[in-house]
């Protein structure tokens, strides 16, 4: 497909695209969302400009291969044990934090939410490492 | 004493930190350690005599009621001093003898953690860990002896010693958990009280069964001894070390642990005593014919372990002060001699005996400890091994049973021992020499410290035995629970059992003249040999083998067709068919449910995924189906909005778009659908589907009329924000309440996409 009108788009969609996949992750807790969803929507974002390009040129445009973000997720999987592990509470309990800021509010972190980015790495990495092979298959 | 195996282990793993230049002269610091551990582990030695036992236990697995327990008494202290102070020794003799290999640093770690685990095993008292050490020198010993991994028969014999002390392991597992379940408990002191209890139990007997089987694979007893030989292809410090001073002795161990356990009924009586006089002398016996310098040591190592085991069968208090008398005797002639015969195949290239000759004008050093150790394994006076032969006997006149037998069968067995110790030394040391030694060497001088250590105690002990009381009698007082005094004594003045060592040894003189003298002898010996014993037992062992392994092919290939076709025939037939069984069981199939009418525009869509369904299955073009089936997607997550499930909605509909964009970047350069199922099988497939679609029909509508346990889910709505502090209770769960089952998940989802990349990968 070589669309222009597509390529431009994709552009500009970037900025959505991601900003939304962050959001989704970080409102997960409360409002639907979450690192699976965000998970796809980033790598549904490489999909389309893979449509408006080619998975090529996509791929080349990548720096990260995919398979760094899946082992980028899993450690961040991994490290959100950590807390829990060294306050000595069952393993994976929530450890959470707030840190109050003036500018935006209230923040609250939380070793639940670095699992959270671990989901959304995880699967973006896999959806993009299959989008690639079958691609490079043919 | 815990802080020396974690030192073990953490030393091991440090090896390989060490830089390739500064690893040549890794032993010596690790030898040293070995040695301070030897002298530790002796200032100890006091308490073990006063306070029994000192035992550190450390909580394990709480729940199961088992903890890590370590024992140092007077049983654990032996074996505690063989395995440092002969491992100080093997250190050192490694240090020059493996200078000139590859992977010495992998032999190191090896080795280290042998020393560690040894130690572990003797000092557990909780015998699920003490399972797990005893595995773990099976593994090591395997590792070991596959050291030179590029030679095909190094690998298999280590194979083959894996198997059959693995086997072992697991009867011994069997074991432990039988007499487990008759106590309810796996420690060792528990075991003790209750010994009348096992004792009397149904269960008593598969137990011991499976309890010797252990022991005897280890301690390679007949008809499991065939291993042992085979794996004198490991590098010689380790037939020094684990071979004949301590790996193999581990079943020894254990045979005394549970001695007070198991031991005393007519079935451990007769079993242990049998075999291990029939190892006694089988190893013996073999031993005469051999011509590698090491089998000769290996059999008769064999020999000697199964003297060890008649002596706990023999089941009398001199019996086992005699075991562990004998213990050292065999400890300090056999490694010094192991130790040896790799200083002579460094030197003169060879080990076997008909090339050697006349080596004492090369190595008059090596000679003199040649005949001690020797002397002392032929059991002649003044050596430790003369002692460990007279408490031998004086235990089979002391026998309550069969004690002429034994006496019998003990005496055949020191004849050869006797024939072969100075077959040894006047073949190899005497005689005219056959192999030129080209140069000199004189950096291999280093390797005879060690055996000079051992060959020296052999003599200094056997002089002054009385030196190693303070040492045997804590351990007997622990086999046999009582308090006794030992003596020692070289000479114990003229009796039946000094007659007979006298005669011994002189059959034993006769038998080497004759042998000598007539080389056509040994020939004939052979010959017969190999007619009596035309069963070898190692191929058995690998034709065995080699049967199983083509059984389990054929299995495998049966199974495993790679058709994927029929392997989701399978898994949906066998899932249809148990489903059948269970709507059946449970009289599933009547559905008490009451359709009520939903708004026009949910039944509208129920009837819009019904056709879009239909229209995927008999489309003709593949961008027609992938469409077809997008719409079914998108129906069902309109659906869950209706329900207000967001976050599944949001999920399908992303997948659903990613799915149509994938599919159609991956199969837009496909052609046209292909018919090339044939009539029968598309109708075949047609019946499958629909039976399977019908019962997952069934099983869905049954799902809504079945009462759940509602409890879990209100507990996570209830708890949700006050304890995971989020709203959203489908994403708490996956992040918080159920983060484990995510964590696997995506750990699933990761290994899944890197076979999807390097199957098809593999392809180009």
């Amino acid at each position: 497909m070589n669309s222009v009108i597509l390529q431009i788009a994709t552009r500009y969609l970037k900025v959505l695209f991601l900003s939304f996949a962050c959001i989704a992750v970080i409102r997960g807790h409360n409002y639907p969302g979450g690192g699976f969803i965000g998970g796809l929507l980033a790598a549904l974002y490489i999909v389309y400009s893979s449509l408006a390009f080619s998975v090529q040129q996509i791929r080349r445009q990548l720096k990260v291969k995919p398979q760094y973000y899946i082992g980028l997720g899993l450690l961040c999987a991994l490290l959100s044990f950590m807390p829990s592990l060294v306050s000595g509470a069952p393993l994976m309990k929530g450890i959470w934090f707030t840190i109050d800021s003036s500018i935006i509010g209230k923040i609250k972190l939380g070793s639940p939410l670095l699992f959270d980015f671990g989901v959304f790495f995880t699967v973006m990495g896999v959806t993009l490492l299959f989008l690639f092979t079958l691609s490079n298959h043919k | 004493m815990i802080l020396i195996l974690i030192l073990y282990l953490v030393l091991a793993l440090a090896l390989f930190l060490i830089p390739k230049k500064l690893s040549k002269g890794i032993p010596f610091p690790l030898a040293f350690m070995q040695l301070v551990f030897f002298v530790f582990f002796i200032s100890q030695l006091s308490l073990v005599e006063t306070e029994k036992a000192r035992i550190i236990s450390i909580e394990w697995i709480p729940y199961l009621g088992l903890n890590l327990e370590f024992t140092l008494d007077g049983l654990s202290m032996i074996f505690v001093l063989l395995i440092t102070f002969i491992g100080f020794l093997v250190f050192i003799y490694a240090q020059v003898y493996m200078k000139s290999y590859a992977g010495t640093t992998r032999f190191y770690f090896y080795l280290l953690l042998f020393s560690g685990s040894m130690l572990g095993l003797v000092l557990s008292t909780n015998f699920i860990q003490l399972f797990i050490f005893w595995e773990l020198t099976s593994v090591l010993s395997f590792l070991l002896i596959s050291f030179f991994n590029e030679k095909e028969k190094a690998r298999k014999a280590a194979f083959q010693s894996l198997f059959v002390t693995g086997f072992g392991g697991l009867c011994l597992f069997v074991a432990v958990l039988l007499i487990g379940s008759i106590v309810d408990s796996y420690m060792f002191s528990d075991w003790l009280d209750k010994a009348h209890v096992i004792k009397s139990d149904p269960r008593y007997l598969p137990a011991l069964i499976f309890v010797l089987i252990g022991i005897f694979t280890k301690s390679a007893q007949f008809p499991f001894h065939f291993w042992l030989p085979w794996a004198m292809q490991a590098p010689t410090p380790v037939s020094a070390y684990l071979h004949s001073a301590t790996m193999v002795k581990a079943g020894v161990f254990l045979l005394a642990r549970l001695y007070p356990v198991l031991g005393g009924t007519i079935e451990w009586d007769y079993i242990v005593t049998f075999i291990g006089a029939l190892t006694m002398l089988v190893g013996s016996y073999l031993s005469i014919t051999q011509v590698d310098f090491k089998l000769v040591l290996a059999y008769t190592t064999i020999s000697a372990l199964g003297i060890l085991t008649m002596l706990f069968g023999i089941d009398t208090k001199l019996s086992v002060k005699a075991a562990l008398v004998f213990l050292f005797v065999h400890a300090f002639y056999k490694a010094a001699l192991f130790m040896l015969a790799g200083y002579i195949s460094k030197q003169t290239g060879t080990r076997l005996i008909p090339k050697l000759g006349g080596l004492m004008k090369f190595t008059p050093w090596g000679f003199v400890i040649a005949l001690i150790s020797l002397l002392s394994m032929a059991g002649i006076p003044p050596m430790l091994g003369f002692i460990g032969k007279e408490l031998i006997y004086e235990a089979k006149f002391d026998s309550p049973w069969m004690s002429s037998i034994l006496i019998f069968l003990g005496v055949t067995s020191n004849v050869f021992m006797v024939a072969v110790s100075f077959l040894l030394l006047s073949k190899v040391f005497l005689g005219q020499s056959k192999t030129s030694i080209k140069s000199h060497n004189t950096k291999y001088k280093l390797l005879l410290f060690s055996p000079g250590i051992l060959a020296f105690l052999s003599l200094g002990l056997g002089i002054f035995p009385d030196m190693l009381t303070p040492i045997i009698e804590p351990a007997l007082n622990v086999i046999h629970s009582g308090n006794f005094q030992i003596k020692l004594k070289l000479w114990h003045g003229f009796n039946q059992i000094l007659l007979l060592s006298m005669i011994t040894a002189l059959l034993g003189l006769l038998l080497f003249i004759i042998l000598n003298r007539y080389k056509s002898v040994i020939k004939v010996w052979n010959r017969i040999n190999s007619q009596i014993f035309s069963i070898s037992f190692t191929n058995v062992f690998f034709k065995g083998l080699d049967r199983f392994i083509s059984f389990s092919g054929k299995n495998t290939r049966l199974i495993q067709h790679g058709y994927n076709r029929y392997y989701i025939i399978t898994i949906i037939l066998y899932t249809s068919l148990l489903l059948i069984l269970q709507l059946y069981l449970t009289r599933g199939w009547e559905i008490g449910l009451t359709f009520n009418l939903k708004p026009f525009y949910i039944s509208g869509l129920a009837v819009v995924i019904a056709m879009s369904v239909f229209f995927s299955v008999f489309s003709k073009n593949i961008i027609f189906t992938i469409s077809a089936m997008a719409v079914t997607g998108y129906g069902i997550s309109l659906i869950y909005l209706y329900y207000s499930a967001v976050d599944l909605a949001i999920t399908q509909i992303i997948v659903e778009t990613l799915m149509v964009v994938m599919f159609v970047l991956v199969l837009q350069g496909l052609p046209k659908f292909a018919s090339l199922s044939s009539r029968m099988a598309k109708i075949r497939d047609g019946v499958i589907s629909l039976v399977f679609g019908t019962i997952m029909t069934i099983v869905t509508l049954k799902a809504i009329t079945v009462d759940f346990n509602t409890s879990i889910s209100g507990y996570f709505v209830d708890y949700s924000y006050l304890k995971a502090y989020g709203k959203n209770v489908v994403n708490v769960i996956l992040v918080d309440f159920r983060a484990l089952d995510t964590l696997g998940e995506i750990t699933v989802l990761s290994i899944a996409a890197l076979g999807v990349y390097s199957l098809l990968n593999k392809r180009k």
